[in-house]
This record gives structure tokens, sequence and C-alpha cells, in this order.
């Protein structure tokens, strides 16, 4: 298709979307809260190494550690979403491809985080 | 889609050789990207080997005695030869700078010396900045105020604030760092780089523009702004030594500040 825009219209393009920064905030967010999060997450992981099946079953009782184990998966999903969102939209530059792409990135995303969380769940109240 | 192949004409092929005059003494050899798109061939890598004994100290140098003395058809962009033009921005030795103000002596071995990378060619050294520029007259780079001012006095600024424009003021828009981003390489389409986000910043900071708020609506966008990784190129290459990953990291504070 040719067309004759001028520099400054192709820069312009569609204009600002007038968003970004709540993703770019949530990915700083999130990495932060990481930060403690997946401390905890390896240092519980670790010192179950070796026990047997029952201390697992009464270390994913207690609340606090359910709890911690939940936000751990959460935030660390949420956060791989955001950081695969920016990987897509950098090197993907087919418009279709790209949406498309990003959409089964974001349900995958939810997929696995939910499957994973349900897992912690269930050990707690058992099923 | 993705492309494996290299466009046809793609491959940087070896050129011609000029050896150094007879009883030189201090030779150095300068490796030099030449394309001339009317001719339908290859770019290709001419061999310059030039007497430094009848050369004078910058890169700039060089390449005007190749121009005048060796082959005259050698293209690319020069004006004030002291750094202050951005006309004779290139890729030196790897790194994008200035070539009348980076020393010969600088960079040890053989110079390589190519156009800035990942722009459109439009003949040997010289690219084509018509996007670039067109991506500076996107963030209006003038000082917008709605407050009357009478005819005779000046817009008043505080010698703190006018501090604040030290460090942007210098730019003089060579492109070198815009054309050292990653990030503009892949999506220079919709990315502004960081010339002209480090511009944007330096009337978004100046406390006499009225336009702020505007200024930011237009350039909060996941492609204008946010495809700055802080790769800090940018502020690496940058011939004038200035800072544009800060003035990116100071508009991106700028954007949480307004809503938080």
């Amino acid at each position: 298709m040719s067309r004759l825009l001028t520099p400054l219209k192709k820069v312009r393009g569609l204009g600002s979307a007038k968003e970004g920064v709540h993703h770019w905030w949530m990915q700083r967010v999130s990495a932060v809260a990481l930060v403690p999060l997946t401390l905890w997450a390896a240092f519980s992981v670790a010192s179950m190494a070796g026990k047997p099946y029952e201390a697992v079953l009464t270390y994913f009782a207690a609340p606090f550690n359910v709890a911690m184990f939940t936000l751990f998966l959460f935030a660390g999903f949420y956060h791989a979403s955001l950081g695969l969102q920016v990987f897509i939209e950098d090197y993907i530059h087919h418009e279709n491809t790209k949406i498309v792409t990003l959409i089964a990135m974001k349900l995958l995303m939810v997929l696995l985080g939910t499957v994973s969380i349900l897992a912690v769940l269930r050990v707690t109240f058992g099923g | 889609m993705a492309e494996f192949k290299l466009p046809a004409n793609s491959v940087v092929k070896e050129g011609k050789t000029w050896p150094a005059p007879k009883g030189a003494t201090r030779i150095k050899t300068f490796k030099i990207y030449r394309y001339d798109p009317d001719s339908g061939q290859n770019p290709r890598w001419d061999t310059f080997q030039i007497d430094l004994d009848k050369c004078a100290p910058m890169v700039l140098d060089a390449l005007l005695k190749i121009k005048n003395e060796i082959d005259t058809t050698l293209t690319f962009r020069r004006s004030c030869r002291e750094g202050i033009c951005g006309s004779c921005a290139m890729n030196i030795g790897g790194t994008n700078t200035l070539a009348c103000i980076k020393a010969i002596d600088d960079i040890p071995g053989d110079i390589t010396i190519s156009p800035l990378p990942h722009m459109q060619v439009i003949k040997d050294l010289v690219p084509d900045l018509t996007h670039f520029y067109a991506q500076y007259a996107s963030i209006k780079p003038w000082m917008q105020t709605d407050t009357p001012i009478s005819g005779d006095r000046e817009r008043l600024q505080s010698p703190e604030d006018r501090k604040k424009l030290d460090g942007l003021y210098e730019c003089i828009l060579c492109a070198s760092c815009s054309t050292s981003c990653p990030s503009y390489w892949w999506n220079s389409d919709r990315y502004l780089g960081p010339a002209v986000l480090l511009q944007a910043y330096r009337w978004v900071i100046d406390s006499r523009d009225e336009a702020t708020g505007e200024r930011l609506d237009n350039l909060e966008d996941p492609f204008r702004l946010y495809r700055c990784h802080t790769i800090m190129n940018c502020t690496n290459t940058c011939p004038k030594g200035l800072n544009p990953a800060k003035a990116i990291g100071q508009l991106k504070k700028f954007m949480v500040e307004r809503r938080a």
C-alpha cells in the first residue's frame, strides 16, 4: 500500500496511549515484594528438604506459611506476566501476531498461577 | 513476520585498499564503510593507510585527508569541527561519537568507521535522520506559556531553576545516543529514543514552561517512553558526557508522582 505520510504524521501515529505508568509501577512494586517473598520461599523449601511428607503438611497448615507461599506465587506469576509483556512488545512487530501472543501469554500465566496456588491450598485444606 | 535471510545487497564485502605512501613511519589503518545505493552494489569496507605524521590529530582530520588527497567520493557530514554541531556523529571503533572530537590516538589498532547503527544509509557515512528530527519536532521543543508577559521584560527564572537545565541544554542532537540504544533499534517507529526524551525532559523541567502536564501526557505511552529499559548505552556513548538515561528516569518519576 502506497502512503504519502509526512515524517511528523508517522511519528504521531495514533497518538499517546496515556498509559504505561501503571504497568511500569506494578513491575517495580511486584519486584520489591518478591525480594523478601523469594528469600522466604527458598529458605522454606530448603528447610523442608529430606523431611517426611507429614512435616510438609504441618508446615503448610500454618496460616502464615500458606499466606506467604500464596503471595509468593501470585507476585511471581504477576511479575512474570508483566515482564513477558514487555518482551513481546519489544520483539514482535507484526500487529496481529503480537496481540495473539499477548493474549495467549496472559491466559497461560493466569492458568499456571491458579493451578499453583490451588495446589498449595489443597495441601493446606486437604483434599 | 520474522525474516531469517538478509535482504539482497546487505552483506558488507571487502573493498579497495589504499596503502600508505612510501617513507611513512607512523601508519594508522582506517577501515571505512562505503555504500552507494545508486550503484546497486553491496556495501564494502575500504582500507586506507594514513601517515599520521602528515595528518592532524582527530578522526575527522583523517576523513578530510582521505577525501582531499585519496578518494574524493568518500561521503560524510561535517561542519563545525569542534563538537557543537553534531553533524559528524558516526560509529568509530565500535562506539558512536563525534569524529571531530575523537582523537586518533585514543583508539588502539585499526580504526573502523561506519555510519550510526541501524539507520537507513543515504551514502557512505551519511544516515537518514528525517524520522529522528520528526520525533524531535513531535515533543514541541519550544517554550509554551499561557501567562501573558509584558514586552519589556524577560521571563524570570531563579538561579536554582536555571541550574536544572545544566546537563540538558548541552545536547546537540547528534543522535549518537538514540542510535546506540537497542530499544531504539527495534522500536524506533514508536519509541522516541534517549536524545528526544532528554530534550522532552529539558522542557518538562524548565521552570518557565507552562505546558508540563501536556508534555507528560504526550509522553505517557508504552512505546514513546516506556520502551526504555535502562540499558544505559545512551549515557555510555554520549560524546558530550551527558546522561540521557537519568533524564528518562526523572520523566518516569514524574509519571508516578503526578498520580500518587
